[in-house]
């Protein structure tokens, strides 16, 4: 972590406190003292740090800030994260109208009822897991026999990728999505990653099935190139993400017991949870970026143009003026404002399969296993902040 | 109330389907957002300021009559 350079508040990111749980305290602090602050970032650049839910907002739905990582002044948390944008863009690096002509292909896919009709699929992948990881055995880590396969094995019949090449595409993402990792590391992991699904497309054209690769062939508006590439924006962020919240979740019930009783009291009140959880944990931990296009009041502040801007979800979800108490977990609280899946035309297009997978796993966990338990001291948990994405290394639980 | 929709704004996020499904649908090729109901019944109208609220490409705008 670099120092902070001088008129700049903190180096971004920031170290967490005591909680790992709750966000940075300099975020916190920041956002009591001075919402919209300068930080500096590993290169020494400067960026602004936005903290507030209504300033995040403003600033994420606003065309004048770029999500263009090619521009002039984009901030990037770290080399590696530079490095992960080079190359090619995927429409997330993109604005309007392009990036709209290109998620426009996709949208169909994500819609509320074609994603609700898989639910009997994906309850039985769920169900399938946690027989395997049951049966016999009194204790498992939850990441690797369930938090992480559940949305890998979805996200890959939804593409038709084979889930046996798991190992491979998964170490390619926790490359992609280390903090810490060199230049050099994405640069191999993601052209590994890029020419393997863009090889599976070529195979797909010969080979139609009815996963979304081929219904994207099937449009003949893309080159098998940028279908690939789609492809494997769609395969890191489909499983990474999903993974991490519902291991998280299941550590953060069992740190608040009451909260826990209150769920298994109440299953039918697990979508609400899942918002609530979604909330307090805001596993985009590292905030979402952006560049001012042009002259931008945001806050009584003046942004100028080319200047960048982080937008920290995760303080967001915690301001006091949006949500009360935002420092405690209450699942029966209606989170739905929160930010976790981010907000303007950006906002993550798989989110109606989180929600899906998260109230599924998070029902089936507590269904199956009623002495769910912590297998080990809650101080020896590994939690994931030198990854772009929150969460815990390993989750290991007896029942 | 009466219930504007752009669905040129719209980027299929599914909110307002979730908190009001009497009053938008998603358009079965590329989920775009579907008008229903232009004037929804006074039960349906806070699920509809609900659904505007978290719309994050405000591509919902209400008339409250």
């Amino acid at each position: 972590m670099s120092t902070a350079a001088p008129n700049t508040r903190f180096a971004h990111p920031a170290a967490r406190g005591a909680c790992p749980f709750a966000p940075p305290p300099a975020y916190q602090q920041a956002q009591q003292q001075e919402p919209i602050s300068r930080v500096s970032l590993w290169d020494g650049a400067p960026s602004w740090l936005v903290t507030r839910h209504e300033d995040v907002k403003a600033v994420l739905s606003d065309a004048r800030f770029s999500s263009d990582s090619s521009r002039s002044g984009f901030p990037f948390i770290s080399a590696g994260a530079r490095q992960l944008n080079a190359g090619q863009p995927t429409f997330i690096r993109m604005d309007d109208p392009e990036h709209a002509r290109l998620r426009r292909m996709l949208t169909g896919e994500f819609m509320i009822k074609k994603v609700e009709a898989m639910r009997p699929e994906v309850q039985r992948i769920a169900d399938d897991l946690l027989d395997r990881m049951t049966t016999g055995r009194t204790g498992a880590d939850l990441v690797h026999e369930f938090a992480l396969p559940l949305p890998s094995l979805v996200i890959c019949l939804l593409l038709g990728v084979p889930y046996q090449e798991h190992d491979f595409f998964q170490e390619c993402s926790r490359i992609l999505l280390r903090r810490d990792a060199s230049p050099e590391e994405v640069d191999t992991a993601r052209e590994r990653l890029s020419d393997y699904l863009i090889q599976l497309t070529e195979a797909k054209r010969a080979e139609p099935d009815d996963g979304i690769l081929s219904r994207l062939i099937a449009r003949g508006e893309l080159s098998t190139e940028e279908i690939g590439l789609m492809g494997r924006l769609l395969l890191v962020a489909g499983h990474e993400t999903t993974a991490n919240m519902t291991a998280l979740s299941v550590l953060a019930l069992l740190r608040n017991p009451d909260q826990l009783d209150h769920l298994r009291r109440h299953p039918e009140s697990v979508p609400g949870a899942v918002e609530e959880l979604l909330r307090y944990l805001t596993i985009v931990h590292s905030g979402l970026t952006r560049v001012a296009t042009e002259d931008v009041e945001v806050g009584g502040v003046r942004i100028r143009a080319g200047e960048g801007v982080i937008c920290m979800i995760n303080t967001a979800n915690r301001d006091a003026g949006e949500f009360p108490d935002g420092d405690e977990l209450d699942l029966t609280r209606d989170a739905r404002r929160h930010l976790a899946f981010g907000f303007g035309v950006h906002q993550c297009l798989g989110q109606p399969l989180a929600r899906l997978e998260l109230q599924i796993a998070l029902d089936a966990i507590l269904r199956r296993l009623p002495g769910l338990r912590l297998d080990v001291p809650f101080e020896d948990v590994r939690f994931r902040g030198e990854m772009l994405i929150y969460g815990v290394h390993e989750l290991p639980i007896a029942w | 109330m009466f219930v504007h929709i752009d669905q040129d704004k719209c980027c299929g996020a599914g909110h307002c389907v979730l908190a009001a499904p009497e009053v938008f649908d998603q358009r079965d090729e590329d989920g775009i957002v579907v008008l229903l109901d232009a004037r929804p019944s006074a039960e349906l109208h806070q699920a509809v300021q609900d659904a505007a609220a978290v719309c994050p490409a405000a591509a919902i705008r209400l008339e409250l009559a």
